[in-house]
């Protein structure tokens, strides 16, 4: 099937099999490999990306459902230059270790950051308890977010 | 020179980030090679069982599909065993038994997952099809499942009477014996240590290539070790010389011990690449993972402490049943003894220890290293009895362990079970672990809670670990098959900059980072101009990786010992260059000076003089600056530490609640606290997870009941605390930067704080993990 999508500004027609995952299309056919997979059943949110400014886990969309989408990765949010204020948190907070997890991670703090008020200690932990991280312990991470969101 | 910012103690930044953070990482499953295809593993779906047949014909007429291989095709051509690297003895002498263990199976399974295929195909799609149509004939045979009884199950090897592969002992029986005999009291528990499933983030991989004009086999894997896997794929695989096998680590996300071992999935893909002479790509799928990654933990224990009656310890005595699941993977055998048994005295002065552990075969999936490797395990033991003992003396656990800590004088201190402890303080951390968590204040917390129906408890764990496991003449002489040194190589470049090779390899630890803050320090020059290297076997001489936190006590001397020969050089050029002798220059922040005068040389100026070497004496100095070293320890590094966690119990629900967690370390010195700390909250979380959330399952027919993470219960962002963590200092006596290590610490300490915290609040003696809130629900009703 044919399916046109918006990825980090950029158009793209795609003709890929009916059953072909948003997660594969970024990874295999674009080369976004900033988006991993984990567990291949939305369960660890490594591949979170934002399609029409929210979260979703890219291993559980059909690219056929990103038809005529606006999808943002990891790629998309920011530079070595010009980091996003969640990556910059991130990196000084040293809310990530191995870094397998921190792509889905940051882009589920921010779409938390952005869609929360009174974001609290609790609120994060709980916002982000779809994103599994084998390494920080969540401490750092959870300072990252809090420390975004004042700068967001 | 931590005064700059960026040197040794200086909470720098980490260089790796950038790329993590951007998405520019660069992990196995990113790399492809043109024209490469993707195979998919055909796994047992039996516990235990006879292959009758395995007809491939379907497979192969899928299309897209290049290849089906079997065990009996790698058996055919030549492809050996998956090695044990640790030969443990039984008491009576005689080696432990290793049962055959062919990457894929060949006539017989042995546990659900086990790799007895492989399907090879030009899209990941056509392989996964081709898999499906594999028709696999399995004669399904009795499974032994419970390592407690697996002596009395089927026998699962003709060579392994009573699937037992080793009956291991350390210590003096007859003088432990003699301590219980003359005791005042004996604390006894029964402990099940549960069995976890490590669950790194990133799912092994592996990308094999074969380039035909030059006979050179590439592997890119998630490997811990890449030149360990390099030679054990050559040496007793052989599936290649060693020279002409190149094994590349590139980004990891994260081991946790796990990816240490030389799996059957690399073996296969890097032969098949070689056999089809075309690329071959895997990535596990998580199920694969919970399936075939080595477990970890996984024991049942029965021990006792002998004490007088004011708490002063006599003895101890341990007897554990390990598993080992159905093949001995790579470290394994060493994990339930000299990681284990050596380390039950603690922080103690416990006189007399006597620890026998027999080693099981089931059909499960290998156990092996899971972050803290027996260590973790040991502590349990020890720290819950520690516990124990005190409750039944009504004596304060923190006076328990005061009054049998190892003092500050008695160090060095040789312990009845085989190693000597360098140096610690044991009671300045656990006063300062006390002033964190108040203490004083508890009771009062308390009471708090169970006016409100709740049920608050307090536990402890003064644990010890052995790290940089060493010297590699006492580990070889007790059956280790490696040698447990490390290398360095410091290429100081023609401008100055700094090119860092270590056979140390970073999943996570930010090794980037802390090694270039030891060189820039060490050399006085910028940390950007210094770049580490690692995970090459193309790029550094060799290297055994990193696990049981040894990257800097091992790797990091190595890197001083180099640093060193630079300097070394570097004087020797400058005393040249001002006519003068070595021991006339002095090295210091980057600039070599001669002593009385002031003629000097930057470091970035000599670098270029090494390499443009107008009139040098050639036959007494050669061109160039660059060293490499090699660093084998006098013994291993102590860190120690206390840890305290504090648990509300909800008295209607029985969820435990983590209301403070206090871990206070001794490492030794610290490289960069920032780094250190997320070690330490990295461990704790996984010690936490193992003592409420996680747990390993087989059915009775050895059905992997927790194989996704619906069933197996990965801590989460809602279920732990945020950390208090503190550090005391008492420096490694022997090793050059003063450091213990900091990476398992937090997994070894926490899970016994954690489970003594819960059983206090219940009021009850033991409790087994994971303390869900079912298991706490029950207790409450019991404990009532």
């Amino acid at each position: 099937m044919e399916v046109t999508l918006k990825v980090n500004g950029a158009s793209h027609s795609l003709d890929v099999p009916d059953n072909a995952l948003l997660v594969e299309v970024l990874r295999e056919r674009l080369g976004l490999t900033g988006t991993h997979v984990g567990c291949d059943t939305s369960q660890c949110g490594a591949c979170v990306v934002h399609m029409d400014g929210r979260a979703v886990k890219s291993c559980t969309v059909l690219a056929g459902q990103a038809d005529g989408a606006d999808v943002t990765t990891i790629e998309g949010i920011g530079t070595a230059d010009a980091l996003h204020p969640m990556q910059e948190a991130f990196r000084d907070c040293h809310a990530l270790q191995c870094g397998f997890c921190t792509p889905g991670m940051i882009m589920a703090a921010i779409d938390l950051v952005q869609t929360s008020e009174d974001l609290d200690e609790q609120a994060v932990r709980d916002g982000l308890e779809g994103n599994l991280c084998r390494c920080t312990g969540y401490h750092n991470i959870v300072r990252a977010v809090l420390a975004a969101r004042d700068n967001m | 020179m931590a005064e700059t910012g960026t040197g040794i103690g200086a909470a720098v930044k980490r260089k790796e980030d950038a790329r993590f953070i951007t998405g520019a990482g660069r992990y196995t499953d990113d790399i492809d090679q043109s024209g490469q295809a993707y195979a998919v593993f055909l796994r047992s779906p039996h516990a235990r069982a006879t292959i009758g047949g395995i007809d491939t014909s379907g497979a192969l007429q899928v299309p897209g599909v290049a290849a089906v291989y079997t065990g009996a095709d790698l058996a055919a051509d030549g492809i050996g065993d998956l090695p044990c690297g640790w030969l443990v003895k039984s008491k009576d002498g005689s080696d432990m038994i290793q049962p055959p263990h062919p990457p894929l199976a060949v006539d017989r399974v042995n546990y659900v997952g086990e790799p007895y295929g492989i399907v090879i195909a030009d899209s990941l799609q056509a392989a996964r099809d081709g898999a499906e149509a594999v028709a696999a004939d399995f004669d399904v045979l009795p499974a032994v499942v419970d390592v407690a009884t697996a002596d009395q199950g089927d026998q699962l090897y003709e060579t392994v009477p009573d699937n037992q592969c080793y009956d291991w002992e350390l210590g003096d029986k007859a003088a432990t014996d003699a301590a219980f005999a003359n005791a005042d009291h004996v604390a006894s528990l029964d402990i099940v240590n549960n069995r976890l499933i490590p669950n790194a983030m990133e799912p092994r991989a592996a990308v094999g290539d074969y380039d035909a004009a030059s006979g050179m086999y590439t592997l890119y894997t998630t490997s811990q070790n890449p030149h360990l896997e390099r030679l054990v794929l050559a040496a007793f695989v052989q599936v290649a010389p060693e020279s002409r096998l190149r094994v590349v680590s590139p980004d990891v996300g994260g081991g946790f011990g796990s990816k240490i071992f030389v799996y059957a999935e690399e073996t296969a893909v890097i032969w098949a690449a070689g056999k089809l002479r075309r690329a071959v790509k895997w990535r596990a799928d998580r199920s694969e993972s919970f399936l075939a990654d080595a477990h970890g933990r996984d024991h049942v224990t029965k021990a006792e402490l002998a004490l007088t009656s004011d708490g002063t310890f006599l003895g101890l005595r341990v007897k554990t049943i390990a598993n080992m699941g159905a093949y001995l993977s790579t470290f394994a055998s060493s994990v339930p003894t000299y990681l284990y048994g050596t380390l039950m005295a603690g922080q103690y002065k416990t006189p007399a220890i006597y620890v026998e552990v027999r080693a099981m075969f089931t059909n499960t999936a290998p156990v092996d290293a899971y972050r803290g490797a027996g260590r973790p395990e040991a502590t349990y033991v020890v720290e819950r009895l520690v516990e124990t003992a005190a409750r039944q003396l009504s004596m304060d656990p923190a006076e328990i362990r005061r009054r049998n800590f190892i003092q500050p004088e008695d160090f060095p201190y040789a312990t009845p079970v085989a190693l000597t402890y360098d140096t610690g303080d044991y009671e300045a951390s656990l006063d300062k672990a006390l002033q964190h968590i108040d203490y004083q204040g508890f009771a009062a917390r308390r009471a708090a809670s169970e006016a409100n129906g709740n049920r608050r408890g307090i536990g402890f764990s003064s644990y010890i670990e052995a790290c940089g496991l060493a010297p590699s003449q006492v580990a070889l002489s007790l059956g280790a098959g490696v040698g447990l040194f490390e290398s360095a190589e410091v290429r100081v470049n023609v401008t100055g900059s700094v090119t860092v090779i270590t056979g140390s390899h970073s999943h996570g630890q930010g090794h980037e980072t802390t090694f270039a803050q030891v060189v820039s320090d060490r050399l006085g020059i910028p940390l950007e101009d210094v770049e580490v290297v690692h995970g090459d076997t193309a790029r550094s001489d060799y290297g055994l990786g990193t696990y049981g936190s040894r990257s800097i006590a091992v790797g990091g001397s190595a890197l001083i010992r180099a640093t060193d020969k630079i300097i070394a050089k570097g004087k020797k050029i400058v005393a040249h260059n001002f006519e003068t002798t070595e021991d006339n220059i002095d090295f210091t922040d980057g600039t070599f000076a001669e002593r009385e005068s002031n003629r000097s040389m930057a470091f970035a100026e000599v670098a270029f003089a090494a390499y443009v070497p107008a009139n040098f004496p050639l036959d007494e100095l050669e061109p160039g600056l660059s060293e490499k070293a090699f660093y084998d320890p006098g013994n291993f590094t102590y860190p120690a530490g206390t840890h305290i966690c504090e648990v509300e119990i909800d008295g209607e629900t029985g969820v435990s609640t983590i209301v403070a967690f206090v871990a206070v370390d001794d490492f030794g010195n610290v490289i960069n606290p920032m780094i250190v700390e997320g070690q330490v909250h990295g461990g704790l979380c996984q010690g936490i997870g193992q003592a409420l959330l996680e747990h390993g399952v087989y059915d009775d027919a050895g059905q992997l009941v927790t194989g996704s993470y619906m069933d197996y219960c990965m801590p989460r962002a809602d279920d732990v605390p945020s950390f208090t963590v503190d550090t005391t200092v008492t420096p490694c006596t022997h090793n050059p930067l003063g450091v213990k290590g900091c990476g398992e610490a937090g997994a070894i300490g926490a899970t016994a704080a954690v489970m003594n915290a819960v059983t206090d609040a219940l009021g009850v003696k033991s409790l087994p993990m994971p303390a869900t809130p079912e298991t706490v629900w029950k207790a409450l009703g019991s404990a009532a």
